[in-house]
């Protein structure tokens, strides 16, 4: 190999890092339509599973009209903030805020058997990364009709296990609500008590990503604590 | 080296350094490189497939690249421009997965951002593809690329039959009727620990059936 002057070595080092730049950026720019998109529909494909209706990528938009009847935003104390889209309300960027100026998105589904329930969005931290979820509601306002589960980077086999059906089926008929005050969902190492209706079994090997769902459930759930009681029935 | 022009495409010496990455010169098993992965993503077989793909890809078109532009190659910046090149293929492969297999590249999250750390790709980088032309170094890519997705897939096969019961997510035991009879899945194969493991069975199956790899005193 033979020495290269300084000179050689700087020019070098720019040509090449601007180059890569370039492509890159192309590359992403490209791609970012399809890439948005995907997200899209995953997104809709995720609230559609909370609320128990299965669909494809090719249906999802379909079916996502069919069944969402209704979303709007609010904010802690339970009252509707008028020209915000609830569908692109990032809750990732609403945590960074201060409580009071949060935007909190709620969608007014209608099930396949008919019933209205309310879909909330969460947002917490797994082991590796983010993970973040949808909830529904049935009408009483605490009984769980359904929830989906999705991370970036949990374990596979281990905590990633939150996405599938095993683990989310459990939340089904639990309640948010003891006596009338908020107490979430538990997520119990070694076994839920059976019947218990606050509690669902941990992930094995997957003990801090199922603390911070458990964590997620409660932090994001409880800012909707007014709203769900305010509109009980 | 330049009266080698004539040689075909696929000689002989070309043939080898494709094979010799699957058998005695194992990536995994005998330069033991590219390990951290070999942990992580072999809960799964699916996971660990595309990634086996993914890294082939990487690695081949790394050694290519690297190989075309060696003359022109500082030595002092030598290690940033290989890892310059690395990190961009690893972005734009990243990118198409999550443009056209949004659900592959969800299923492999951050692994597909660090092949850029595996110890494979900066290995043949340095010992191969700054010493030889691009197409040889493309096939050695290839070659080491296949034996370390190889090893990854037989692991992963171990791993998900044992841990979960099923090969690419399909349920064996379950189907065959295996639980019945008061068999469990053992959990101990989904940590990490039993992937090292499993690798260290296949390096002393290997050593003990090649000779060429057993130290002699």
């Amino acid at each position: 190999m033979k020495d290269f002057s300084n000179k050689y070595i700087f020019i070098f080092s720019v040509v090449m890092v601007v180059s890569v730049a370039i492509l890159l950026s192309l590359t992403a720019l490209l791609l970012q339509p399809r890439q948005n998109k995907n997200i899209e529909v995953e997104k809709k494909m995720n609230i559609l599973s909370s609320i128990n209706v299965a669909s494809t990528k090719q249906n999802a938009k379909e079916l996502y009209d069919k069944h969402i009847r209704k979303s709007f935003v609010i904010n802690t104390d339970g009252k509707h903030i008028d020209g915000v889209d609830a569908f692109t309300v990032i809750l990732r960027n609403e945590q960074k805020k201060p409580l009071a100026e949060q935007y909190l998105p709620v969608f007014i589904a209608v099930d396949d058997s008919g019933d209205t329930l309310q879909v909330f969005p969460v947002e917490g931290k797994g082991l590796w990364g983010p993970i973040w979820g949808y909830i529904s509601l049935k009408d009483d306002m605490e009984t769980i009709a359904g929830v989906t589960f999705d991370h970036k980077g949990e374990t596979p086999g281990l905590g990633a296990e939150i996405n599938t059906t095993a683990f989310e089926s459990q939340f089904q008929n639990k309640s948010l609500y003891e006596n009338g005050s908020f107490v979430s969902i538990k997520v119990v190492k070694g076994g839920a008590v059976k019947g218990d209706l606050h509690e669902v079994d941990a992930i094995s090997g997957g003990t801090i990503t199922s603390k911070g769902l458990e964590a997620m459930v409660h932090d994001c759930l409880i800012k909707y604590n007014k709203y769900l009681s305010q509109n009980r029935k | 080296m330049e009266n080698k022009e004539k040689e075909p495409l696929f000689s002989a010496k070309n043939i080898k350094l494709m094979t010799n990455p699957l058998g005695q010169d194992n990536p995994i098993t005998v330069q033991v490189l590219g390990i951290c992965s070999a942990l992580a993503v072999t809960v799964k077989m699916k996971p660990a497939l595309v990634m086996a793909v993914s890294v082939m890809i990487v690695v081949a078109l790394s050694n290519l690249i690297i190989a075309a532009m060696r003359k022109q190659i500082p030595g002092r910046i030598r290690i940033i421009v290989q890892l310059v090149v690395i990190a961009t293929l690893v972005i734009i492969v990243d990118q198409f997965l999550k443009a056209f297999a949004f659900d592959v590249s969800k299923q492999l999250s951050v692994f597909v951002g660090l092949i850029i750390t595996n110890c494979i790709l900066m290995g043949r980088l340095e010992a191969f593809a700054m010493a030889n032309d691009p197409w040889p170094s493309f096939l050695d890519g290839i070659g080491n690329g296949a034996g370390y997705g190889m090893i990854l897939v037989i692991v992963s096969f171990f791993r998900e039959l044992l841990g979960s019961g099923s090969i690419m997510g399909y349920p064996v035991f379950e189907k065959i009727g295996l639980y019945k009879t008061g068999y469990e899945n053992n959990g101990m194969m989904i940590v990490p620990p039993m992937a090292l493991i499993t690798v260290g069975i296949i390096i002393w199956v290997h050593r003990s059936r090649n000779k060429n790899l057993q130290e002699t005193r």
